[in-house]
């Protein structure tokens, strides 16, 4: 329908105010909220040239903080990859009592306070947690140790990837499954070959969501974390500390650094999406 | 950039399911050359179910045990103490006006994305999904520079209740904007043009027409904002100073028991976290079954 | 004259929908504005509604000048293709919306919609809201509603094309017992000649966002005005440098005046009629015969054949189209490559 222009033919006066209006009330919110606390971040932390941000984020503290935030990201988006298409396999062409449940189940994860996933971590694989013991005994450390930041960035991005690949699995259905699989493949060959890659756009999109989320998660593993500069300190954790000792410098190079890989990563997700859509 | 919850058997209906008369179970050999087999799907749901339980529901059902491994009362009197219970108060409180101010916010930001045109819309679009995709305590910082102490404009909240409001307002403007957008989009523009033939004008159509139809997609947005709002910590702990009795939400009190060895404490207060968010999300998801029947 | 459009122009983009339109449509009549997709139909009746806005040219509606008039207040009554119904409102509220609007009683109100209910035969669905209705029940309950504020003029978009063929009968001719009950002056579009014909008392016929000709039914079927309209309203074929009807080809084994030499391809047999194909020195033509007539003459592939045009009025081939234009194609194309 070739018509743009809206309903009312005629335009009065009221209804060019009123639209001005509301434009501006909502770019003002935006300008006052967003906006300009972003553009003032970037201004302070290059505001004496790209030097000072280069070489606080080349220190040692920065590069290893660097280096535990890929190692905890990077595990837990596999296993989120992981969970993630099995659950969504299983959602969407399975049916198995309790499905309504795990689907409910699926999304706890973000009406969970970031600190609460980490007191509830450490209640059951802290020292005195309820595997505490086990663990002891089997000279493993979860708590105050990566393993345990991991799980904690696992929790807080657990929906992610179910949730963009599941409805794309729904929307393409399972005819070209079947298909396939009256032509004599089985299930593993059906699954490389004919759903992969019909899901794999969504699934790269959930995959950037994740893992943006698990760089960017600061509550719940500042509660299991030990702090331990150069050991157990992600790259939030070390914006942190530098705060705390009034280093403000490195730690809006940080911060500025971690907002681009958030600005990145909604580019990337977006044109994910509109090609995960315009695909199906 | 919007992972909001969206059932994945919302769209139930259109997945096909191999055509079966009712009451009709076929045979085992039949259902393993479907692929339908039994025992794949047992497999998976027990790893899903693992992974799960280790991950997700131990942990939260060792945070409920704990509130009262002392007893009930004891977990309650340690919600109820004043510092916590102010904290609390604050918490809700704030949540509440703040996600009912970007009900409000959301809804216009929406509108004016969906129904307006502008240069630089493409970048406003990209612009409201950051609050999502960037870190607490970068949130934090991000408002901080040009809203704390050392604030160009001469705007310093730092220490102040209203920058946990800003800070909220910050974390949880994305969520109406998100679930009202996609509706908007797909409202029936005839409905409108209908209703000024008969005479409704643009006020009138607004009200009554295109308001009611979002309403469901406005209610759980404002849900997932309040119940994001109750548990945030980072950008809050960095602006409001934590301090007792004025500016301490719950989840920095939470985090301070966790610190002075009182799990008990914590994990009370985080059960009455918990409890609240699900009310809210299971009342939603009510809503929405009943909004869905009358189509 | 209930609606004048004069010299409607409306372009959308580089698209131009309507290229100075003027129709005149009577008081009280059933007229429909018939063409294909794309020959602006929708587009005026839209502007006749004033849910677009010409660019120029002026639109009068019972000789007050509409042309400015925001919808709101034309008081015409307006039935979508797809209903558009108000999804969250039960069938009653929205049949009583036009009356809400104005603030009518309560007790006015009630009598109105269910005086209306009745007319569409939806009393006991009022209580329901319209996803649980069928597309038929729907598209009643839109009438309702557009009736429901006693509109000087009813326009309709297409309101059959979204249901069903048995569906789309069954409310064509209830619609026309409406009019000739109610007599309100109603425009209908549709691309569908048949619609047209047995529904209307006078169709406008549109093509490129042109009026190509206004008349009765029969005027416009026996009297196209061009080579498109009669193309466009039922079936042609070529002979020599004329258009024909089919039916009004006669066949016979012997030379007649004007006859045409053709060698038959072939015999299609349609039930109570027969479609003869011939070759008359390459250009292919057939004749729809009764099946008395094809008995008679006993015709298999590769008898020669005259053909000669009995009756009707021919129109002459547009000389700008020439031989490339094949008039046995279904489609609704205008003829110009």
């Amino acid at each position: 329908m070739a018509d743009a222009s809206g309903v009312v033919a005629v335009q009065s006066n009221r209804r060019s105010a009123s639209r001005y209006g509301l434009r501006f009330v909502a770019l003002g919110y935006l300008l006052v909220l967003l906006a300009a606390p972003v553009a003032m971040v970037f201004y302070r932390a290059f505001q004496h040239g790209t030097g000072p941000i280069w070489r606080s984020l080349t220190s040692s503290e920065a590069r290893s903080a660097i280096e535990v935030t890929l190692i905890v990201a990077i595990s837990a988006v596999v296993l989120n990859t992981i969970f993630g298409v099995g659950a969504a396999l299983l959602l969407v062409r399975r049916r198995f009592p309790g499905r309504h449940l795990l689907d409910v189940l699926v999304d706890i994860p973000q009406a969970v306070s970031p600190i609460v996933v980490g007191l509830a971590l450490i209640l059951v694989y802290g020292k005195f947690g309820f595997f505490g013991s086990w663990i002891e005994r089997n000279g493993l450390k979860i708590i105050f140790s990566l393993p345990g930041m991991v799980l904690a960035t696992a929790f807080v991005s657990l929906p992610l990837v179910v949730r963009s690949v599941a409805p794309v699995l729904a929307e393409i259905g399972d005819e070209q499954e079947q298909a396939a699989r009256t032509l004599g493949a089985n299930r593993w060959q059906t699954f490389r070959r004919i759903t992969f890659p019909s899901i794999r756009d969504a699934l790269a999109y959930g995959v950037v969501l994740s893992l943006a989320r698990s760089l960017g998660e600061y509550g719940a593993v500042t509660v299991v974390s030990g702090h331990v500069v150069g050991k157990t300190m992600t790259l939030t954790l070390f914006i942190d500390e530098r705060l705390q000792n009034f280093d403000q410098t490195a730690a809006y190079s940080a911060a500025v650094l971690l907002a681009i890989i958030a600005m990145g990563s909604l580019l990337i997700s977006r044109r994910l999406r509109t090609r995960s859509r315009s695909n199906s | 950039m919007s992972p909001l919850p969206s059932s994945a058997l919302a769209v139930d209906a259109s997945v096909p399911t191999a055509a079966r008369p009712p009451g009709v179970r076929p045979p085992a050999w039949w259902r393993a050359r479907s692929g339908g087999s039994a025992g794949g799907t047992s497999l998976g749901l027990g790893l899903v179910t693992l992974y799960l339980s280790f991950l997700v529901l131990i942990p939260l059902g060792a945070v409920i045990w704990k509130s009262q491994s002392n007893g009930w009362s004891e977990g309650w009197h340690q919600v109820t103490s004043p510092q916590a219970w102010a904290a609390l108060k604050l918490t809700l409180t704030i949540s509440v006006g703040v996600a009912l101010f970007n009900l409000v916010m959301g809804t216009v930001i929406a509108w004016v994305l969906v129904r307006d045109d502008f240069p630089g819309k493409s970048v406003v679009e990209l612009l409201i999904d950051l609050p999502f995709a960037l870190p607490t305590i970068v949130a934090g910082v991000v408002l901080l520079s040009l809203y704390g102490p050392r604030s160009p404009a001469h705007i310093n909240i730092a220490y102040t209740r209203t920058a946990i409001t800003v800070a909220l307002l910050f974390v949880t403007l994305p969520f109406v904007v998100r679930t009202v957008q996609p509706v908007l989009i797909e409202l029936d523009r005839d409905m409108e043009a209908a209703a000024a033939s008969l005479g409704a004008s643009p006020f009138l159509i607004a009200r009554r027409i295109i308001l009611p139809n979002l309403v469901p997609a406005m209610l759980t947005g404002t849900g997932l904002a309040f119940a994001r709002a109750i548990g945030e910590f980072g950008s809050i702990s960095l602006l409001s100073g934590n301090l007792p009795f004025r500016t301490e939400v719950s989840a920095v009190n939470i985090y301070n028991q966790i610190q002075s060895d009182n799990p008990v404490g914590a994990a009370a207060q985080s059960t009455v976290l918990l409890f609240i968010a699900f009310v809210v999300l299971f009342a939603l998801d009510r809503l929405k079954r009943w909004g869905g029947r009358r189509g | 004259m209930s609606i004048v459009v004069r010299n409607v122009t409306k372009t959308f983009a580089q698209f131009e929908a309507l290229h100075d339109v003027s129709v005149e449509i009577p008081t009280g009549s059933l007229t429909a504005l018939l063409g294909p997709s794309g020959s602006g139909k929708s587009t005026l009746l839209r502007v006749i509604a004033g849910l677009d806005t010409a660019d120029s040219g002026s639109v009068y509606i019972e000789d007050r000048d509409a042309t400015l008039l925001p919808p709101q207040r034309r008081q015409v009554g307006f039935v979508f293709q797809h209903y558009a119904p108000f999804k969250h409102m039960t069938v009653y509220d929205n049949i009583a919306f036009g009356l809400t609007v104005r603030k009518a009683g309560k007790i006015e109100t009630k009598t109105r919609v269910n005086e209306l209910l009745e007319l569409v035969h939806l009393e006991k669905f009022q209580m329901r809201y319209p996803a649980q209705l069928s597309g038929g029940q729907r598209q009643r309950m839109a009438l309702a509603r557009a009736l429901a504020v006693e509109p000087r003029v009813l326009l309709l978009d297409e309101p059959f094309g979204a249901l069903d063929a048995q569906v789309r009968k069954e409310l064509r001719a209830w619609l026309r017992r409406l009019h000739d009950d109610m007599h309100v002056t109603t425009v209908i579009v549709t691309h569908d000649q048949e619609e047209a014909m047995e529904v209307a008392d006078e169709i406008v016929v549109l093509q490129d966002g042109r009026v190509q000709q206004v008349g009765h039914p029969s005027d416009v079927y026996e009297h196209p005005a061009n080579d498109w309209v009669m193309s466009f309203l039922g079936p042609v074929t070529h002979f020599g440098d004329l258009l024909v009807r089919p039916h009004d080809l006669d066949l016979a084994h012997e030379p007649t005046d004007g006859a045409m030499r053709a060698t038959v391809v072939r015999v299609t047999r349609l039930g109570f009629e027969t479609r003869v194909d011939v070759d008359a020195n390459g250009v292919p033509i057939y004749a729809q015969l009764a099946r008395e007539a094809t008995a008679r003459l006993n015709l298999e592939p590769g008898t020669v054949v005259y053909v000669r045009h009995a009756r009707g009025e021919p129109v002459p081939v547009a000389a700008a189209v020439g031989a490339s234009w094949r008039p046995e194609t279904e489609s609704d194309e205008p003829p110009f490559d």
